[in-house]
């Protein structure tokens, strides 16, 4: 029974995941004065993608037709270890924030390599520019855990949210917000967001994530961007139930899911807004000032870490 | 376990024999391959005897040689450890050079000396581990660094292999002096003694002494590991070797040196203050990050390879470093959990950059180049290897489920066991070293995304990659045994943990700490800092990667694939001159780390006479020169250099002179022999 309702909290995340990226972009048109379409439309998209043939590039190789299932694959994976409504206990121990991290990489890695695939200099300046920013966010997120676990005393997720729990006093210390701040300004890197990536254009000078996926189309594009809304939707979650973990679930019954799922769309409302409000205000940086930016996360998470320790 | 034990030494004997015997055909090569294969695998199973029996093997033969305690064989569990760390890289090596060699049938090497000190060499090694007194160890020692330098220098004819291995005869030898001294140092009055005799003595040496002996350990073990800025030998001489040989010397001989560190430092000495695993960390940390900053500029598939071993060693280093410090704070299981960490990696290190090297001869052999920015396509040309080289670049760039995510998982872990460290002012440093651990695995993840992505990718850049054709069978079957090793070591950790366990209890004090690690697929960290599964992620892969095609199936999403030019802003025709080249892909992370690597632009633009507007030419150079080349090296060099010159006037070639010198140093000898005697 427990693994029923880990395995339809992931089916949960995977059908709402467009959901959150179409409300962004219903939001960001609000705030923009653009009339918009639809918080839904982008399940029309990947109805309409799906129905598509595929064309795939002479060049390409089986890599390329694999990639789009590695990367799916592996973010229904990461998102079945990942507390949306409730702590999924069986699955909590398989793996923890590290095998996070490690998961969304291997998906990454599968991707920059399909963009180099086909032999376009806009698959491989996408390739190249999405390492270069995976890289560079890899130690902000390395430290950050290191902050959130060094309250819970763990890595797994089912702890930390525990501990928080437990702890209400937690969640307002210094160490715990830092680490926050960080992990924010590393979840918009990491899913292609404002000011770091642009979601909404494919110029070639801005694109990173758009430059890498320029030769799918078809089922093939449907899964990226599929996996992609769905790691936008994980990060939420994340940000939302580690470091404010109250309406998160403790039991399996009617009242305590519907409550976190109410919680849980109030939260995700609130980031979606501070997300548009973000990328409405800011400009997309320059390419080689995202170091900067990412050098901040990784000081604050660095700050997060010691001043838990002093405070200790 | 003696009958295993004399069965390698003979295997190994046979091997040097049918190598001097001189069979140039597929049996003569084939008979040298069986003698390695013969002897690495009988000394995995004596390894793995003892780790399973848990006692020690001995074997003392005095008269062997006369002095020193004699010659002193003891193989315990870490020995034993290392003994299976050789057999995993060697067996699939020496099948690899089966058929690599046949590239040397023509007489561009000699057969005899590589098949010979092929053995040998693996021999000696096997025998590093495996000595139990001073000068077993010191002349055994020798002995490997000598055969693995004629190895390096097979291609003698080739003026780069020549001076790469004078670069490692060199480095070899400032790290055997240093180990010379601080085992000097360490038996004391006594005279060189067994490795028993050390261990009884360490507590009676003075502070000063014990911080000596650890710091001309660490530098002289260090030299052989290839920890910065003692690394320079390993781009220079992993090139210059045949691929099966740098594969054996990478993903093996440099882990003898993290084999001597942790006998000297954690065994003999059991343990020490705190800045030495504190320095160990520190040391592990700048060599894994420099390690991979450099390897992200190289353009050379095995230079790019040789570098990324300093960077693994670096994190070995780490776990290691950790694990001293939590030793001297009295944390055992957290220590245990570093040392562990660090030995994972050992192991899964010589799967995976063996199988690294492996196809990068393949890819050598098959396009007469190492240059990347030749290559291209070899995936459609070489599809195994290509697979196999897929599977190793994963693994070392730590994705699940594969080996290097298990022992960079427990080394995080590890690191995050600092909070547990009393004073604040020393846990500080452990998130710092898990940033830039972390910052070291995602630039690694950069660097194969593009060694592989260039390489094994798009279009072909040269035409002999262009007809580039799938290596041997022997060999392919070389690098699936690893790719192998590669997956089972990443979904089985709960079979190796614990004996890892088990070979750490005991060293420095240590405990048995099996108890700290569940025995089931979950591997949990001691004081449960984490808990993860890597036996079940693989199996959830698995089970959505079928299950995700099925669904779409089911579901009735358009399965029809058409195949079409790739698209390319209305050009008429795509050519591999377009295309990323390794140079463009690494370039965003030059300009990031520009502090660090210093390069040096050029750019010339010729313009048309006529008119400003026609350019004519445009010639753009870049090269970067390492830091510790520069700064440490070369005035070291240049001034060796300045006094050979000076020496060179003693030599003039007249006789008179010669027999002047001989006069001269006879009554000198003559006066300080008599002033000694007063």
């Amino acid at each position: 029974m427990k693994y029923v309702f880990a395995v339809s909290q992931a089916a949960f995340a995977l059908a709402l995941a467009p959901l959150v990226v179409g409300f962004v972009r219903w939001l960001k048109a609000r705030m923009q004065n653009r009339r918009s379409a639809p918080p839904w439309q982008p399940y029309f998209e990947l109805k309409k993608l799906f129905g598509k043939e595929a064309v795939v590039s002479e060049n390409a190789s089986w890599l390329f037709r694999a990639a789009p299932y590695v990367v799916f694959v592996s973010t229904v994976a990461v998102a079945l270890l990942v507390p949306f409504l409730f702590v999924a206990e069986p699955f909590d121990t398989v793996g923890d924030l590290l095998a996070v991290v490690y998961l969304l990489l291997l998906g990454t890695f599968f991707l920059a390599l399909a963009g180099l695939d086909p032999g376009t200099p806009f698959g491989g300046m996408g390739a190249s520019r999405e390492m270069t920013v995976a890289a560079i966010a890899e130690p902000t997120i390395a430290v950050a855990i290191f902050s959130v676990a060094l309250g819970a005393g763990s890595t797994n997720l089912g702890r930390i949210v525990a501990q928080t729990l437990a702890n209400p006093a937690n969640a307002i210390s210094p160490g715990h917000l830092l680490a926050f701040a960080a992990l924010f300004i590393v979840a918009l890197a990491e899913t292609g967001r404002l000011p770091v990536d642009n979601p909404a254009t494919h110029l070639e000078l801005t694109m990173i994530h758009e430059a890498m996926i320029l030769e799918y189309s078809g089922r093939y594009l449907a899964l990226i961007e599929w996996a992609a809304a769905l790691k936008l939707t994980i990060f939420l979650s994340l940000l939302a139930n580690l470091f404010v973990p109250w309406g998160v679930a403790t039991t399996i019954a009617p009242l305590s899911l519907s409550v976190a799922a109410v919680a849980l769309l109030i939260k995700f409302g609130f980031l979606a807004l501070v997300i548009a409000v973000v990328e409405t205000r800011v400009a997309k940086l320059r390419l080689f000032r995202v170091p900067e930016l990412l050098g901040v996360s990784f000081v604050l998470a660095l700050l997060a870490v010691t001043s838990s320790f002093l405070l200790r | 376990m003696n009958t295993l034990f004399f069965a390698m030494v003979i295997a190994y004997g046979f091997g040097v024999t049918a190598a001097l015997a001189g069979g140039r055909r597929a049996i003569g090569r084939g008979l040298v391959a069986f003698g390695a294969i013969a002897g690495s695998a009988a000394g995995l199973a004596l390894g793995a005897t003892v780790i399973a029996g848990g006692t020690a093997w001995t074997l003392s033969i005095p008269e062997l040689l006369p002095l020193g305690g004699g010659f002193a064989l003891r193989l315990d569990p870490l020995g034993a450890f290392f003994l299976v760390v050789i057999g995993v890289g060697a067996v699939p090596a020496a099948l690899y050079g089966w058929g690599y060699s046949a590239a040397y049938e023509g007489g561009r090497a000699s057969l005899r000396l590589l098949g010979a000190m092929f053995n040998l060499f693996l021999l000696t090694m096997s025998l590093v581990a495996l000595a139990d007194n001073v000068l077993t160890f010191l002349l055994m020692w020798e002995v490997m660094s000598l055969t693995s330098y004629f190895l390096v220098i097979t291609e003698a004819d080739e003026p780069p292999a020549r001076s790469a291995g004078l670069w490692y005869i060199t480095m070899t030898h400032v790290g055997l002096m240093m180990l010379l001294a601080a085992f000097l140092l360490f038996a004391g009055p006594a005279g060189l003694g067994g490795f028993a005799e050390l261990r009884a003595g360490a507590s009676s040496l003075s502070p000063g002494v014990r911080n000596v002996v650890f710091i001309l350990a660490f530098l002289g073990f260090g030299s052989k590991a290839g920890i910065v800025p003692l690394h320079v030998w390993l781009p220079r001489a992993h090139p210059a070797a045949p691929s099966h040989v740098s594969a054996l010397m990478s993903g093996v001989m440099i882990k003898m040196g993290i084999y001597g560190l942790l006998r000297v430092t954690l065994d003999l000495l059991g343990g020490g203050p705190a800045w030495w695993g504190g320095l160990v960390l520190a040391v592990g940390v700048i060599s894994a990050l420099l390690g991979v900053l450099y390897a992200l500029m190289e353009h050379d598939l095995k230079r790019l390879l040789a570098f990324h071993s300093v960077e693994n060693i670096g994190i070995i280093l780490i776990g290691i470093g950790a694990g001293l410090m939590f030793h001297r704070y009295g944390l055992m299981p957290l220590a245990a959990l570093g040392f562990i960490g660090g030995l994972y990696h050992v192991i899964n290190h010589a799967a995976f950059k063996g199988l690294l090297f492996l196809g990068a001869g393949s890819v050598l052999q098959a396009t007469k180049t190492g240059n990347m920015e030749e290559m291209g396509g070899l995936i459609k040309r070489m599809p195994w290897t290509a697979l196999f080289f897929l599977i190793g670049a994963a693994a070392i760039s730590a994705l699940p489920p594969l080996n290097g995510f298990v022992s960079e998982w427990l080394v995080f872990q590890a690191l995050l066991g600092g909070i547990n460290i009393p004073v604040p002012e020393v846990a500080v440093v452990m998130p710092l070293a898990m940033g830039l651990l972390a910052l070291t695995s995602g630039l690694a993840a950069a660097c194969f995304v593009k060694a592989f992505g260039i390489t094994f990718l798009a279009l072909p850049r040269s035409a002999a990659a262009g007809e580039a054709r799938e290596c041997r069978f022997s060999m392919r079957l070389g690098m699936a045994l690893l790719a192998a090793a590669c997956v089972g070591l990443g979904i089985a950790p709960f079979a190796v943990v614990p004996v890892l366990g088990r070979i750490v209890a005991g060293l420095g004090g240590l405990p048995d700490t099996q108890a700290a690690f569940t025995l089931s697929v979950y591997l949990q960290t001691p004081s449960s800092l984490g808990q993860m599964s890597p036996t079940l992620i693989a199996g959830g892969l698995l089970l959505l990667m079928l299950l995700v095609p099925a669904l779409l199936w089911l579901f009735r999403v358009n399965g029809r694939r058409r195949v079409g030019d790739s698209w390319g802003c209305g050009r008429v025709g795509q050519t591999a001159r377009m295309e990323y080249t390794a140079t463009a892909f690494a370039e965003p992370l030059r300009r990031v780390f520009a502090e660090i690597y210093r390069p040096m632009r050029e750019l010339t633009v010729n313009f048309h006479p006529g008119s400003k507007y026609f350019v004519e030419s445009i010639k753009y150079t870049s090269e970067i020169t390492p830091v510790f080349e520069q700064s440490v090296y070369k005035p070291f060099l240049d001034s060796a250099t300045f006094v050979a010159q000076q020496v060179r006037r003693l030599q003039a070639g007249s006789l008179h002179l010669y027999l002047l010198y001989m006069a001269a140093a006879l009554t000198f000898l003559i006066f300080v022999a008599r002033w000694w005697q007063q």
